[in-house]
């Protein structure tokens, strides 16, 4: 009944889909650059690992994804910090302009990368965070904390109010309310909310190219070296995508039960 | 559920809104400010009023012109792929199998898409698409298709949508299965005793469901093609010519390609104008689809009186209870 017709050939089809760009790119990755240049080959005729040997002991390579997981986190930090508090706000009272609020936080998330580019650079060099981390951290929550406070607040508000007023009634203080009673209750909503804010961090390059030069370059802006002189380097480009890929399907593995409700931000 | 009014609870959303006006309201005050001067270099700015933007509202001007082609072009993507990914989302949701670690294994191929990094979504198709060394170029050359996506610009379209139906249709699809999931068994054991046909099923129960889900699905995919740059920048760098030069590609070549820091204000501004317009309007019908709901949940008239919650003890409450 809740399914169609047909349903396992269109699942295939479409997962085949998916995963087919995927499997060339780790494909060329295990080819060496005359195999990709001179023949078509579906498979790895003599398999090679050199260009990930180069991206792990390059160090101007593997500083890239310390550098981006770094920004990453310390965004995801911020962003769940600051989020569960007014999550929680915006759940359960109402107050002056919380409508507005809401609307202006929501905007912030729709609004473009590029606008913000130019006028970022200058404030963040004008007050001293260029190129370090933590200058991408607090760009990226820009559209990371309206997320997280629109995907916690779907969950605060599944937990019964009857909770918060048991909770005071018997003599807890909001803080430890809050962090004894509510934060366990909504765990998986944090989670979904960390995953999103790691998420949308980690895929975004705009800014994070556009306010690092040197000691906090992103792994996705040190790609584009791969362009010489010498023409494209496909097969060192094709493994520095794959290394890209493996943190996001680890992020995936740990939030499997939860990815289809944290996709819906916890409203359904 | 009746919210108390309380205005402490600005203490509570003080954080958020200090971090967010830090972001968003100072260098938004650069743009205003940029978007009203022009500029020789030299940190030198002179007035210009409203110049800029009489200009990129008049086609016939240069900025005018590449502002308002551009824009044609992303609305026309954006209702492409936004035709595409929607009925494919919801046939793909639909086809979700039942149970069984299947489930678990396709949600996570259907997320793989949506974490890799953007860039690599541009190389992965470039990689995949090249007529030389790519499988999908080389295919299609092969079998008597002239394909190039770097020299013909109906190639590069059809590489730039088909790139972003990889890359989002899960994100839909996730979505609508999430809404399809909250849907109870009874509803379609109702349906199969009335012997209602699949269609029938599908207009009546679960599409009314997935309503709000979708909603959702719309809004955000109409906001992040509407502001896309990484993908088709790594793909066809905005080119054959200017065939896929989208808003932002247009507005990061202005703002950090010549540095003409007044022309790229001033669009960036009006590009900022229409997302908050259409922001707005789903806002709106988001926040009133959410209110007819919990009117029509509140009009059930009471059968089951409700246990007395109030005076159970804080820890009886499993957190699964509370979740669920």
């Amino acid at each position: 009944m809740h399914s169609i017709p047909g349903r396992r050939l269109i699942m295939g089809l479409f997962l085949v889909f998916l995963l087919l760009p995927i499997y060339w790119l780790v494909n060329m990755s295990f080819k060496t650059n005359s195999e990709i240049v001179s023949t078509m080959t579906l498979w790895p005729h003599n398999p090679t690992l050199q260009h990930y040997q180069r991206i792990f002991t390059d160090e101007s390579w593997y500083s890239g994804y310390i550098n981006s997981l770094e920004y990453v986190v310390l965004n995801t930090i911020i962003s769940i910090a600051v989020a569960l508090p007014a999550a929680y706000a915006f759940s359960r009272y109402r107050f002056l302009g919380d409508k507005h609020l809401f609307f202006w936080l929501l905007s912030n998330r729709m609004a473009p990368a590029a606008v913000y580019a130019l006028p970022f650079f200058n404030l963040y060099s004008a007050i001293g965070l260029f190129d370090t981390p933590w200058a991408v951290a607090l760009a990226h929550c820009i559209f990371n904390v309206p997320l997280a406070v629109w995907i916690l607040e779907g969950f605060v508000s599944g937990v019964p109010r009857e909770i918060d007023e048991t909770a005071f009634l018997d003599g807890y203080s909001f803080p430890r309310f809050f962090i004894k009673i509510l934060v366990p209750l909504i765990a998986s909503g944090i989670g979904v909310a960390a995953f999103f804010c790691f998420m949308f961090s980690w895929v975004e390059l705009l800014l994070a190219r556009t306010l690092t030069s040197v000691h906090a370059k992103p792994i996705a802006a040190i790609m584009t070296r791969t362009v010489s002189a010498a023409g494209m380097d496909w097969g060192l480009l094709a493994a520095a995508g794959v290394l890209t890929i493996i943190p996001g399907a680890l992020v995936i593995w740990f939030v499997r039960n939860y990815i289809a409700r944290g996709f819906a931000l916890g409203r359904v | 559920m009746d919210k108390t009014v309380n205005q402490k609870a600005w203490f509570l959303v003080l954080p958020v809104f200090l971090v967010v006006a830090f972001s968003a309201v100072l260098p938004l005050m650069t743009v205003v400010n940029y978007s009203m001067q022009d500029t020789f270099g030299n940190n030198q700015f002179f007035w210009n009023g409203v110049g800029w933007f009489k200009e990129l509202l008049d086609p016939s001007t240069d900025l005018g012109g590449r502002f308002l082609a551009s824009l044609g072009r992303n609305l026309f993507f954006s209702l492409v792929i936004l035709a595409i990914e929607v009925p494919l989302g919801i046939v793909v949701a639909l086809s979700m199998p039942r149970e069984g670690w299947t489930v678990a294994a396709c949600l996570i191929i259907l997320a793989l898409p949506l974490l890799i990094p953007w860039n690599v979504v541009g190389t992965i198709w470039q990689i995949f698409g090249r007529p030389d060394i790519g499988l999908l170029g080389y295919t299609l050359n092969a079998i008597g298709i002239d394909y190039n996506y770097v020299s013909n610009e109906v190639d590069a379209w059809v590489t730039v949508i088909v790139m972003d139906v990889w890359h989002w249709t899960s994100l839909v699809a996730l979505l609508c299965y999430a809404g399809l999931k909250s849907i109870p068994e009874a509803y379609y054991q109702a349906a199969q005793i009335d012997g209602a046909s699949r269609w029938a099923v599908f207009k009546a129960i679960q599409l009314p469901k997935m309503n709000r889900v979708l909603l959702i699905a719309v809004l955000l995919r109409f906001m992040d093609s509407f502001m896309i740059y990484t993908e088709p920048f790594v793909v066809t760098g905005g080119g054959p010519g200017n065939s896929t030069t989208f808003v932002s590609i247009e507005l990061v070549k202005i703002a950090l390609g010549q540095f003409d820091l007044g022309k790229a204000a001033a669009l960036s501004l009006v590009y900022n104008l229409i997302i908050l317009i259409v922001c707005w309007i789903f806002y709106t019908v988001m926040t009133n689809a959410g209110v007819e709901r919990k009117v029509q949940a509140s009009s059930k008239p009471a059968v089951e009186p409700k246990p007395s919650v109030g005076l159970k003890p804080v820890p009886a409450l499993k957190p699964r209870e509370g979740v669920a």
